[in-house]
């Protein structure tokens, strides 16, 4: 077990602030080191928020959790992992883990479909891309450790939390005792079992699976397509699911279903697990254990993501069902959307008021996700006979049945929730062709910038921005109050380099977009006016209802 | 458009002859499964969600 990787021991340092007993103020906290926190941590400071990260570890996940990166938290990656000059967190991910498109379903003993994720060629990161959590997390603590603004504090604990009118008081415990320390803001990623969630009695509901799935981690040498595979009902798993995966190090991820009598302790044996891997890939198979785990899933959420100044995200403020790779990839984006709303209020460009609209658009991201997952779950694991008649009918029908295919559920892999009712966008005026609806994440497109190749979103993502087709606006710059969008006109500030953006974007010449600095739109317009512009900015900004 | 619900088979007695012995053969298993296979096929062919609700809605029957 566990041959492929060697995890690493952060230092315990006590702080400054515990070995004096005068507790500072700090602007943010984030509680939890995972992929969320950690994210968290890297877009404030590039926001120049100053931040601390307390863990109640020191070391990075252990065995076998995500697997799939999505595009878009691929995209946030890139963007706030960018250092100087070097390869950017989101390029070295990608380039580490295993890319892939393409899936191929089973039922029984046959196969059913297969499926391309299809992505749109043309875009700066790929589909999906496979890597072990622990990986992840290395890559992440690295990037945080180069931060001068990001204090990382391994073996803090918090165990205690008083919320007051201007800030939360916390109560730390660390290997030198309990102490005291006090944060305008707290950002809560401490996971599934949310400490901070018990802590400020946040409600957490939802849907409880009776179910259980084995994880196996492998590594074999045999060389196999990058390809995803999901059985149905298999002869070497008979009325049960079993999921495939391809990770870096010639590691396989399989995740069994066991039913929810299974008794776990003895699922666990390795002898019992062996046989299991060699049922799914031959009697001959060649593999070493690496992980074995047994987890079960609920579907559900925390009822508000802003209790006052603690600001829930990732597992702490949602839980779905892995089917469809929507915990992390969901997290992230989570964060994405919270920070640059945090940076303007500590900065007091914006009102606190503009942190309820994180509840407002990650709320119905998480309902959204959860929505899927749940749907994928009862595919997976019908819940009643009639319920399994028609998945099994699905499934056979989707062999011959082109129809029946978009209805096979072996998870809908997870792509960004558009905020389609947010209060911070503004409906479009006019009919308004194209997908970059407000509220939908900006598509990438390759461009070309101070003649070099480049791409659209490395673009957007410091503050606001305007992206302005056609005619040049008579403004470099629109302000609401003490926030400000820059122009970035097609033609002087970037090119069009293969005509894709235009594409995208529905770009007839006059064509005006306010993207927020999550990359996602705000509003837009056919043609450029000031007060409208000036408007939709005070309204995303929340300094305007 | 509403769900049609006056007569529009021809031959009313023949076509439920076909639906009868197109499963006088089966299992109780296998003849809910074809039932459930000829939902969606028929659904499918439909296509229309409000059509699809509206006969969801007239299907369900009364529990006792």
């Amino acid at each position: 077990m566990l041959q492929t990787y060697t995890w690493p021991k952060f230092e315990y340092r006590q702080s400054e602030e515990q070995r004096s007993g005068h507790p500072r103020r700090h602007a943010v906290v984030v509680v939890g080191a995972g992929p969320i926190g950690l994210s968290a941590a890297l877009e404030l400071a590039r926001l120049g928020v100053e931040v601390v990260v307390l863990d109640d570890n020191d070391s990075v996940s252990i065995g076998s959790r995500a697997v799939c990166y999505a595009k878009r938290p691929l995209e946030i990656w890139d963007r706030i992992g960018r250092g100087r000059g070097a390869p950017t967190l989101g390029e070295r991910l990608a380039e580490r883990g295993v890319r892939w498109k393409i899936g191929h379903v089973y039922f029984r003993d046959e196969p059913v479909y297969s499926f391309d994720l299809l992505p749109e060629p043309r875009h700066k990161m790929p589909a999906m891309v496979n890597l072990q959590q622990y990986h992840l997390e290395e890559m992440l603590v690295a990037a945080c450790a180069a931060e001068p603004r990001i204090d990382l504090r391994w073996k803090h604990r918090v165990v205690g939390l008083v919320p007051a009118d201007d800030h939360v008081a916390l109560q730390v415990e660390t290997p030198d005792g309990v102490f005291h320390t006090e944060a305008r803001w707290v950002i809560a990623c401490d996971g599934a079992h949310s400490g901070l969630r018990r802590m400020v009695g946040a409600g957490f509901s939802g849907q409880f699976f009776q179910d259980r799935f084995l994880i196996a981690d492998i590594v074999m040498q045999r060389e196999l397509p990058a390809e995803r595979r999901f059985w149905f009902d298999p002869p070497f798993h008979r009325g049960q699911s079993v999921l495939l995966h391809k990770q870096p190090d010639k590691v396989w991820r399989i995740d069994f279903q066991l039913g929810w009598d299974a008794d776990s302790e003895v699922e666990k044996q390795p002898e019992r697990v062996r046989e299991r891997v060699r049922a799914v890939l031959g009697e001959d198979a060649g593999f070493e254990l690496e992980w074995v785990s047994i987890y079960q899933f609920a579907c559900r959420r925390i009822d508000r993501f802003r209790h006052g100044r603690v600001l829930f995200a990732g597992d702490a403020a949602h839980q779905v069902s892995p089917f469809g790779a929507r915990g992390a990839n969901t997290g992230v984006q989570d964060v994405d959307n919270l920070a640059w709303k945090l940076a303007l209020v500590l900065e007091g460009r914006a009102p606190e008021a503009l942190l309820d609209s994180y509840h407002d658009e990650r709320a119905y991201a998480a309902d959204d996700n959860l929505r899927a997952s749940t749907r994928s779950t009862d595919f997976i694991t019908p819940k009643s006979r009639g319920s399994r008649l028609y998945r099994d009918a699905v499934l056979g029908l989707a062999k011959t049945e082109p129809f029946a295919r978009p209805l096979v559920n072996s998870g809908r892999l997870s792509t960004p929730t558009p905020y389609v009712d947010s209060p911070l966008n503004t409906p479009d005026a006019e009919a308004c062709n194209g997908a970059m609806r407000p509220g939908t994440v900006c598509a990438d497109a390759p461009i070309e910038v101070g003649g070099r190749r480049g791409w659209l979103l490395e673009q957007l993502g410091e503050g606001f921005a305007l992206l302005a087709f056609g005619p040049r606006p008579p403004v470099a710059e629109v302000r609401a109050g003490a926030v400000g969008a820059r122009l970035l006109h097609e033609g002087s500030d970037w090119h069009d380099a293969e005509g894709l953006a235009a594409q995208r974007y529905d770009a007839r010449p006059g064509t005006v977009y306010l993207i927020r600095p999550d990359q996602h739109v705000a509003a837009r317009w056919r043609t450029f006016d000031a007060a409208a512009v000036a408007a939709a900015l005070a309204r995303a900004s929340g300094q305007r209802g | 458009m509403p769900l049609i619900r006056t007569p529009q088979i021809a031959d009313p007695d023949g076509f439920y002859e076909e639906l009868i012995a197109a499963q006088r053969d089966l299992d109780d298993e296998h003849c809910a499964l074809m039932n459930a296979r000829l939902v969606l096929l028929l659904a499918n062919h439909v296509g229309d969600r409000e059509l699809l609700r509206e006969a969801l809605a007239a299907a369900r029957p009364q529990q006792p």
